[in-house]
């Protein structure tokens, strides 16, 4: 008996027209986030789990009760599937008001009070007093809300939002994703946000799914995806630069450790005894986990892997600087990290100078071990 | 004035425009989004009116219908009258020859509806047909408006497939522009002008309403 809660299971796998080879769940109140570069196969994803688009093989199920299956020939409608779709132009209709175009999705709602039913649902996303506009009369961020309360409207069983704060400027994309965290509070269904943006998801998501070329890479909670990626591939994906190879030197119970021989330099990391010791490893340290030394008064802290290098690039970003450093140990390499502009002004920070680094042993993860 | 050839101009266009409504809606949206092997083909026989002389297409309906012909008979037979020289032939060569004014505009309207809004229909739990009849006609609405205008004025001032097919059988297959050039023939420029001017007015009328339909759509939802 499969228990009711266990929310929205997805498995597609096609070779064409766009190729899939993704899985995940998403369980109920739950937002998961799709991420991955433009024409990744994202929306794919989104449109089969609506039912708009099919697959050549998976399944696809929402609490036990299967809406796909190629295997079967399940296919639910996409009326039955009752999925709130927000997608990412908004489709608005046009030709009806904010109201009617809420009032469209309570069919299940008696006619005379529908009107009030959609006004409810605009009020909910802060749009009374507009309710009687049409969406060319109105703001990106307020037919966004619109669309958001269209989608919500029918009491749906699961939630997709496909890129939806993607058409509107950055000051109302903030207002708007901390309406969705509000939101989403609400909510019971499991919740699917397709996303490129890797700071949107890490600000809304319970669980991060990375996507590339249809197929899923890795998925879990939005910290573990991006400190700890199980593959050079995610490490791209989620902007880490700081990939570099090495070997298992051995391992410390004591210590809990795990040490590296980074080409000479010593590295400690997380114990992680399944390594073996002599092979060769691709490991990432999160540019959150390396620490500039003050250049006046290098640390000679032991336990906080030391890094000598010269700075390879500067580029300023308003507030903070990103710094490159070409390590003295693996010149054809750069580890790469912000620090605030006033920290790389009185540390003297130039192309050309000498700098120490600390790779915090607790932001080392080894991801696989190299071919 | 010939007030009958009015009449029966006016109820030839009328037709025209209800038949052609009936098959232009259906295979201008299956046009607008479906991209199949046999779309190129279908879309440039619908175009061929546009560039065939009239008389070319009253020639084969001529010698497709006739009598003499197996078709000819056959229509003949389930009809109890031939098709050519009768006012049901000159129904099916004028709906023919402006299959491309009803079609093309229709097709472009759907074209510009974004997929997503009918998919969005569909996610909001109506069904296809309802978001046909909800979403989809009133959105493609211009374009079915000047589908049938331009059906209307361009059927009101057809003229060589209708002399080839319908001849000039008074009461019968007479309409105006035939009757303007018989009477300019006879040099009667009188009755001529009159007739003329009531055909301007009409197509101006027709013209005027594409336009300002369109601009009040545009002014509504754009």
């Amino acid at each position: 008996m499969i228990a009711m809660s266990e929310g929205l299971r997805v498995t597609l796998r096609q070779a064409t027209p766009i190729p899939l080879a993704a899985a995940f769940r998403c369980a109920p109140g739950e937002l998961l986030a799709l991420v991955g570069p433009s024409g990744s196969g994202k929306t794919t994803i989104l449109r089969t789990i609506a039912g708009l688009v099919g697959s050549q093989e998976g399944a696809i199920s929402l609490d036990g009760t299967v809406w796909f299956d190629a295997a079967t020939g399940v296919n639910t409608s996409v009326q039955d599937r009752r999925c709130g779709f927000v997608f990412q132009d908004y489709a608005l209709f046009p030709h009806m008001t904010a109201c009617e175009n809420v009032a469209v999705a309570l069919s299940h709602v008696s006619i005379t009070h529908r009107r009030q039913q959609a006004e409810a649902q605009l009020a909910r996303v802060n749009l009374e007093g507009l309710e009687d506009r049409l969406p060319h009369a109105l703001s990106g961020g307020q037919r966004q809300r619109v669309a958001v309360a269209r989608a919500l409207a029918r009491d749906p069983s699961v939630l997709l939002l496909d890129e939806p704060f993607a058409a509107v400027d950055q000051v109302t994309r903030r207002r708007l994703q901390e309406e969705l965290v509000r939101l989403r509070r609400t909510l019971d269904i499991p919740t699917i946000l397709v996303t490129h943006d890797l700071a949107e998801a890490r600000m809304l998501a319970d669980k991060l799914c990375v996507i590339h070329e249809g197929k899923t890479l890795q998925s879990g909670p939005p910290e573990d995806v991006l400190h700890r990626p199980t593959s050079s591939a995610v490490a791209r994906l989620v902007d880490i630069s700081n990939v570099f190879y090495a070997a298992v030197h051995h391992h410390d119970e004591a210590k809990s450790a795990t040490f590296l021989d980074w080409k000479g330099v010593s590295i400690e990391g997380p114990y992680r005894p399944d390594l073996k010791v002599g092979s060769a490893v691709e490991w990432v340290v999160p540019s959150a986990f390396v620490v500039l030394h003050r250049r006046d008064r290098p640390s000679r802290g032991e336990h906080e892997n030391p890094v000598d290098g010269t700075v390879h690039d500067l580029t300023a970003l308003g507030d903070t600087v990103r710094v490159s450093i070409r390590p003295a140990n693996e010149p054809k390499y750069t580890v790469v990290f912000s620090v605030p502009t006033h920290v790389a002004r009185r540390n003297g920070l130039e192309v050309g100078v000498s700098a120490t680094l600390s790779l915090l042993a607790e932001g080392v993860h080894v991801m696989a071990e190299a071919d | 004035m010939e007030w009958p050839t009015f009449a029966l101009s006016l109820q030839l266009a009328v037709t025209t425009c209800a038949v052609l409504i009936v098959l232009a809606i259906p295979l201008g949206r299956w046009l607008a989004w479906n991209a199949g092997p046999w779309k190129g083909w279908i879309e440039a026989l619908v175009a061929l009116p546009l560039v065939l002389p009239p008389t070319v297409l009253g020639y084969y309906l001529l010698v497709t219908f006739g009598q003499g012909t197996a078709l000819g008979q056959f229509f003949s037979d389930v009809l109890g009258m031939p098709l050519v020289f009768t006012f049901e032939g000159l129904l099916l060569a004028s709906v023919l020859v402006n299959i491309p004014f009803a079609v093309q505009p229709i097709q472009r309207a759907f074209e510009a509806i974004p997929r997503e809004v009918r998919e969005a229909g569909w996610c909001s739990g109506l069904s296809m047909m309802r978001t046909f009849r909800v979403i989809e006609l009133p959105l493609a609405k211009p374009g079915i408006i000047t589908a049938l205008a331009l059906t209307f004025a361009h059927t009101l001032g057809e003229f060589g497939v209708v002399l080839m097919v319908g001849g000039n059988i008074p009461g019968e297959t007479r309409t105006l522009s035939i009757a303007i050039y018989d009477r300019v023939q006879s040099f009667e420029t009188g009755a001529a002008g009159t007739m003329a001017l009531i055909l301007l007015v009409v197509s101006f009328a027709a013209i005027a309403i594409v336009y300002r339909q369109n601009k009040s759509h545009n002014d509504r939802y754009v």
